[in-house]
C-alpha cells in the first residue's frame, strides 16, 4: 500500500498561497506608493471585475466560478492601448486593481456565509500577475513596437492562452492538495473544459484589451454580453444536470424502498466507486457514467416477484447475478441515461477479464459494501482479506488494490479530522 | 408545408423576386474588395454547415456584422452561399432552402440600407462610440422586422395558421437574441475595421458558440431528464402492469385541470408531473400484494394504502419538482377528512393533491381493467360530480369538466417518447381502447 502523502499536499497549498499572499503585498505596496496611473481605466475595470464577482457563482462541476470576473481581469493585464493612447499602468497597479475589485466583489459572498475563498483569489492573482509579467514588461520596454495589426491580436490569443494554462495547472494542484485526489487526472479534467467556458474567457479577455485599444471603455459594456450569455446558459446546463442527478439517486431508491435492498446501500456504493474511480485516474466523464451506474447497480431486482434475502446479490450463483444484472440493464436503458451505464450494470456480474473497467469497479465495491455492511468493527479489513482471496477470478486485482488506497487515505483522513 | 398550396408558392416566388432585386448592384455605390465578400461569406457558410448540426444557433452575428460593413446589396451577397448550403431537415428541402434564402437575403438587405442611412459606416470605422450604437441598433430592428413580416406570411399562407394569431409574439420573441447578436456583430465590424483586422473580428464568435454549445446541451440534458423521470414510473409497471399509462393519463388530466384553473406554464408542467408520479410508491408495496385478484384483507389494504407515503419518501429528494411532492403524499385525502394518510380535510389538503385525486378517478373510472370495463366519460364525469364536496373538491371537478367539455379527451400514451398534447382527429380514440393498454396479463 503505498504512502497517502498526507503532508506534501498540504504543503504546497500554503506554498501557493503565501506565493500569491506575497506577490499581492508588493504590488499593494508599489502601488501605494507610486499612485494609480490612469484613474477612469482603473476604475472601469475594476467595476467589471466587481460585478464579474458579484455574479459569481458556486455549485458542483463548475470550473470557472466568475467568468466575468477572470476576463475583465485578463483583458486589463493585456491592456496596451485607450482609445489609440498608449497606458501606463504596470504590472503593481494590475494586480492592485484586480485584488481590490475582487475582494469587494466577495463581500456579499462572504455575508450570505458562502464563505471566503482564499483559493479563487489566490489562482485570480497568480493568473493576472503571470499574465501582466509577460505582457506589461515587455510592452513597457517597447517589445512590442513593431508588432502590429492582426500579429499583435494573435499575440494576446497566446499569452492568454498560457495564462489561462497556468491558471488550469494552478486550479489542479489546488483542488489535488485540498482533496489528496491524483494530480494526473484532475489537471486532465480542467485541461479538458478549457476548449469550454476557458475558450471563451480567453477570447473575450483579448477582444475586450483589443476593443478597448481601438474604442476606448466604451467597449466594455457592449464586448462583456456574449460572455453573459455564455455564463447564463452553462449555468442552466449545470441546473439541469443536477436535478437530473437527484431524480437517478431517487430511481435508485427505488430499490431501497421497495424493500429489496438496505437504506442508503445504493448512495454508499456509488460515493465508493467514484472515489475508487479517481483513484485509478477516471476522467470526469466517465466519473459520471460510474456514479449513475453504481447508484442503478441494483434496480434489476425491482423485477423479481420476491426480493433477494437483505438484497445481497454478492452471495448469489453467478448465473442468477448475471440474470439479475441484465434485468436492471433493461430497465437502464429505458431511463435516457447514456447506453454506457446501461452497459456497466449488464457486465457486473460477468467473468472479470471480459468486463470494462468500472465494472469491475461496481462489483468490487458492491461486495465490499455487502460483506462490511452487518460485521461491526474490523469488519472493514476482513472484507477486504475476501476480496484479496477472491481476486483470482471474481474481482480485479488493481480495483481491490484502489479500493484499499481509498478506505485508507479515508481513515487517515478521518483520523487527522478528530 | 408538405403539401405546398398555391397562393403560399405565389407568395415565395414574389418574396424570391424581391431578393433577387436587392442582390442587383446599383451604379452609384463603390463596390469594396471582392475579399470583403467572400470572407465574411464563406465564414457564415462554414459556420452554418457545421454548426446547424450541433447547435440550435445560427450565425446572425456574422450576416449583421457584414450589414454594419458593407453596401446593401453586397452584404446581401454574403448571405447566399450560406443559406443555400445549410442542412433543411423537414421536406420539401428545395423549396425551404429557396425561401429561407430570399428571406435572409431582404432581411440583410433591409438592416444594411437602414445602417448606411444612418451614417453608420463612419461610425464604426472611425470609431464614433456611443453614436455608433445608434445605427446598429436600427438596423437590427429593421432585421427583425423584416424577418418577422415574413415569417408570418409564410404561417398565415403556407401553414394554415390563422391570420390573427399568425403574427402575435413573433416579434419581441425574435428581438431578444437578435439584439445580442447585433451587439457581437457590431463588434466584429468594429475589429474587423480596425488595425487588427479579421483575426481579431473572428474572436468575437468564440463566446457565441460556447453559449450554443452549452444551450444544446441543456436540451440533451433536459430530455435525459424527462426520460428518467418516465423511467421511475415504468419501474411501477414492472410491478403492477395496471398502471401501465394510467399515470401518463393522470399526468395529462393534471395538466388540463391546471391549464382550465388558469395556472402558470411552470405550474402546469409541476402539476403534469405531480399527475405521472402520482403512484410512484407502489414501487414499497410488496409484488405479489398488487398482483393478486380477488379481494384483499383489511391487513393487506393497510399495506397498500402506505403507498402514498413511500412515493412521498422516494421523491422527496428531487428539489424541482416542489409541490408535486405534496401531491404525491396526499393524493388520497378526502375533503370530508375520511382519506389516508393523514386524514386532512377541506382546505388542509394541498391544492396539488385534489388536482391529482380528482384526475386519478377519473383515468381509473375510464379506463379498463381486467375485472370490468371502463366507463363513458360523460358517466364519469357525473359520479365525480355527484362525490364533489364529500371526497372531491367541486372547483377541480368543475375544471376538468370543462376542460373535458372543450378538448374533448383523447389521451396519447407514448412508451418512450415525450408525452404529446393530442393534435388532431387521428389520435381521437375511445377512452376504453386507451385504457385496454392496462389490462393484458
Amino acid at each position: 500500500m503505498s504512502s497517502p502523502g498526507a503532508r506534501r499536499p498540504l504543503a504546497l497549498l500554503r506554498a501557493l498561497h503565501g506565493l500569491a499572499a506575497l506577490i499581492a503585498c508588493v504590488c499593494l505596496g508599489v502601488t501605494l506608493r507610486t499612485g494609480l496611473e490612469d484613474r477612469r481605466a482603473a476604475l472601469a475595470f475594476g467595476l467589471l471585475v466587481t460585478v464579474g464577482e458579484l455574479a459569481r457563482w458556486t455549485g458542483p462541476q463548475v470550473r470557472e466560478a466568475a467568468p466575468l470576473g477572470a476576463a475583465g481581469a485578463l483583458s486589463y493585464a493585456l491592456l496596451g492601448q485607450d482609445a489609440g493612447q498608449p497606458t501606463a499602468h504596470g504590472v503593481a497597479q494590475v494586480v492592485s486593481v484586480v485584488l481590490a475589485a475582487s475582494l469587494v466583489g466577495c463581500v456579499p459572498h462572504i455575508a450570505r456565509g458562502r464563505g471566503p475563498t482564499p483559493d479563487h483569489l489566490a489562482r485570480r492573482v497568480l493568473t493576472v500577475a503571470c499574465a501582466a509579467m509577460c505582457f506589461q514588461s515587455l510592452y513597457g520596454h517597447g517589445t512590442f513596437g513593431h508588432w502590429s495589426g492582426p500579429a499583435y491580436a494573435l499575440l494576446l490569443i497566446t499569452l492568454l492562452a498560457v495564462s489561462e494554462l497556468c491558471d488550469a495547472v494552478l486550479a489542479a494542484a489546488l483542488a489535488h492538495s485540498r482533496t489528496g485526489w491524483p494530480f494526473g487526472p484532475l489537471l486532465r479534467d480542467e485541461l479538458r473544459a478549457l476548449p469550454g467556458i476557458g475558450s471563451a474567457v480567453c477570447a473575450t479577455g483579448a477582444v475586450m484589451a483589443l476593443g478597448v485599444a481601438v474604442v476606448g471603455l466604451w467597449a466594455l459594456p457592449v464586448f462583456c454580453l456574449p460572455l453573459l450569455l455564455a455564463q447564463v446558459s452553462l449555468r442552466r446546463y449545470a441546473a439541469v444536470r443536477t436535478t437530473y442527478r437527484q431524480t437517478i439517486a431517487s430511481l435508485a431508491r427505488a430499490t431501497e424502498i421497495a424493500g429489496y435492498t438496505p437504506a442508503g446501500h445504493a448512495r454508499r456504493v456509488a460515493a465508493l466507486s467514484r472515489a475508487v474511480g479517481r483513484e485509478l485516474g477516471l476522467s470526469e466523464p466517465d466519473l459520471t457514467v460510474l456514479e449513475y451506474a453504481a447508484l442503478m447497480h441494483d434496480i434489476g431486482q425491482l423485477s423479481l416477484v420476491d426480493p433477494v434475502p437483505a438484497g445481497a446479490t454478492a452471495g448469489l450463483p453467478a448465473a442468477e447475478q448475471r440474470r439479475i444484472a441484465l434485468l436492471g440493464g433493461a430497465v437502464v436503458r429505458r431511463t435516457g441515461v447514456a447506453p454506457s451505464v446501461a452497459l456497466i450494470v449488464e457486465r457486473q456480474a460477468d467473468p472479470c477479464p471480459e468486463q470494462p473497467l468500472a465494472a469491475r469497479i461496481v462489483r468490487a465495491v458492491n461486495a465490499y459494501e455487502e460483506k462490511v455492511r452487518d460485521a461491526g468493527p474490523g469488519g472493514a479489513l476482513t472484507a477486504l482479506e475476501e476480496l484479496r482471496l477472491a481476486t483470482a477470478g471474481d474481482y480485479a486485482p488493481e480495483v481491490v488494490e484502489a479500493l484499499a488506497r481509498v478506505l485508507w487515505n479515508q481513515g487517515a483522513a478521518r483520523e487527522r479530522l478528530g | 408545408m408538405e403539401a405546398v398550396p398555391g397562393r403560399a408558392r405565389v407568395y415565395i416566388a414574389c418574396v424570391v423576386l424581391g431578393a433577387l432585386l436587392c442582390l442587383l448592384p446599383r451604379p452609384t455605390t463603390a463596390y469594396p474588395p471582392w475579399w470583403a465578400v467572400v470572407l465574411p461569406a464563406v465564414l457564415y457558410a462554414g459556420g452554418e454547415w457545421f454548426a446547424r448540426r450541433r447547435f440550435p444557433g445560427s450565425f446572425h452575428p456574422v450576416l449583421l456584422a457584414a450589414a454594419f460593413l458593407l453596401p446593401p446589396c453586397a452584404a446581401a451577397l454574403v448571405v447566399l452561399p450560406g443559406a443555400l448550403v445549410a442542412p433543411v431537415e423537414q421536406r420539401p428541402a428545395g423549396l425551404r432552402r429557396i425561401w429561407r434564402t430570399a428571406q435572409l437575403v431582404l432581411a440583410v438587405w433591409a438592416a444594411a440600407r437602414t445602417h448606411t442611412a444612418l451614417d453608420g459606416g463612419t461610425a464604426v470605422g472611425t470609431p464614433d462610440f456611443p453614436y455608433a450604437l445608434v445605427p446598429a441598433a436600427a438596423a437590427v430592428l429593421a432585421f427583425c422586422l423584416v424577418l418577422t413580416v415574413l415569417d408570418g406570411g409564410i404561417l398565415a399562407l403556407a401553414e394554415h395558421v390563422p391570420v390573427r394569431s399568425a403574427w402575435r409574439g413573433l416579434f419581441p420573441r425574435t428581438l431578444a437574441p437578435l439584439a445580442v447578436h447585433g451587439l457581437a456583430g457590431l463588434m466584429m465590424a468594429v475589429l474587423w475595421r480596425s488595425p487588427y483586422g479579421p483575426p481579431a473580428a473572428l474572436l468575437v464568435l468564440l463566446p457565441m458558440c460556447v453559449s450554443w454549445w452549452a444551450f444544446a446541451q441543456y436540451h440533451r440534458e433536459r430530455g435525459a431528464h424527462q426520460a428518467t423521470i418516465r423511467a421511475l414510473v415504468q419501474a411501477v409497471d414492472i410491478k403492477d402492469r395496471y398502471t401501465r399509462g394510467h399515470s401518463e393519463r393522470v399526468g395529462q388530466a393534471s395538466m388540463m385541470i391546471a391549464r382550465e384553473l388558469g395556472m402558470d406554464d411552470e405550474r402546469v408542467e409541476v402539476l403534469r408531473f405531480a399527475g405521472i408520479l402520482h403512484d410512484v410508491g407502489k414501487l414499497g408495496v410488496p409484488t405479489r400484494l398488487l398482483r393478486k385478484d380477488g379481494p384483499l384483507t383489511p391487513e393487506e389494504r393497510r399495506v397498500i394504502e402506505l403507498h402514498p407515503e413511500y412515493g412521498h419518501e422516494m421523491v422527496r429528494g428531487i428539489s424541482f419538482l416542489g409541490e408535486a411532492r405534496a401531491a404525491v403524499l396526499h393524493h388520497h385525502e378526502r375533503l370530508d377528512g375520511s382519506g389516508y394518510p393523514y386524514g386532512l380535510a377541506g382546505g388542509q389538503i394541498p391544492e396539488s393533491a385534489r388536482v391529482v385525486a380528482v384526475a386519478d378517478a377519473f383515468d381509473a373510472m375510464t379506463s379498463t381493467r381486467s375485472y370490468r370495463r371502463g366507463r363513458p366519460v360523460a358517466a364519469a364525469l357525473e359520479e365525480l360530480e355527484r362525490c364533489a364536496g364529500a371526497q372531491f373538491d367541486p372547483v377541480m371537478v368543475a375544471a376538468l369538466g370543462r376542460a373535458v367539455v372543450r378538448c374533448g379527451w383523447h389521451p396519447v400514451v407514448t412508451a418512450d417518447g415525450a408525452p404529446s398534447r393530442p393534435r388532431g382527429p387521428a389520435d381521437r380514440s375511445d377512452p376504453s381502447v386507451a385504457g385496454r393498454t392496462g389490462a393484458h396479463r
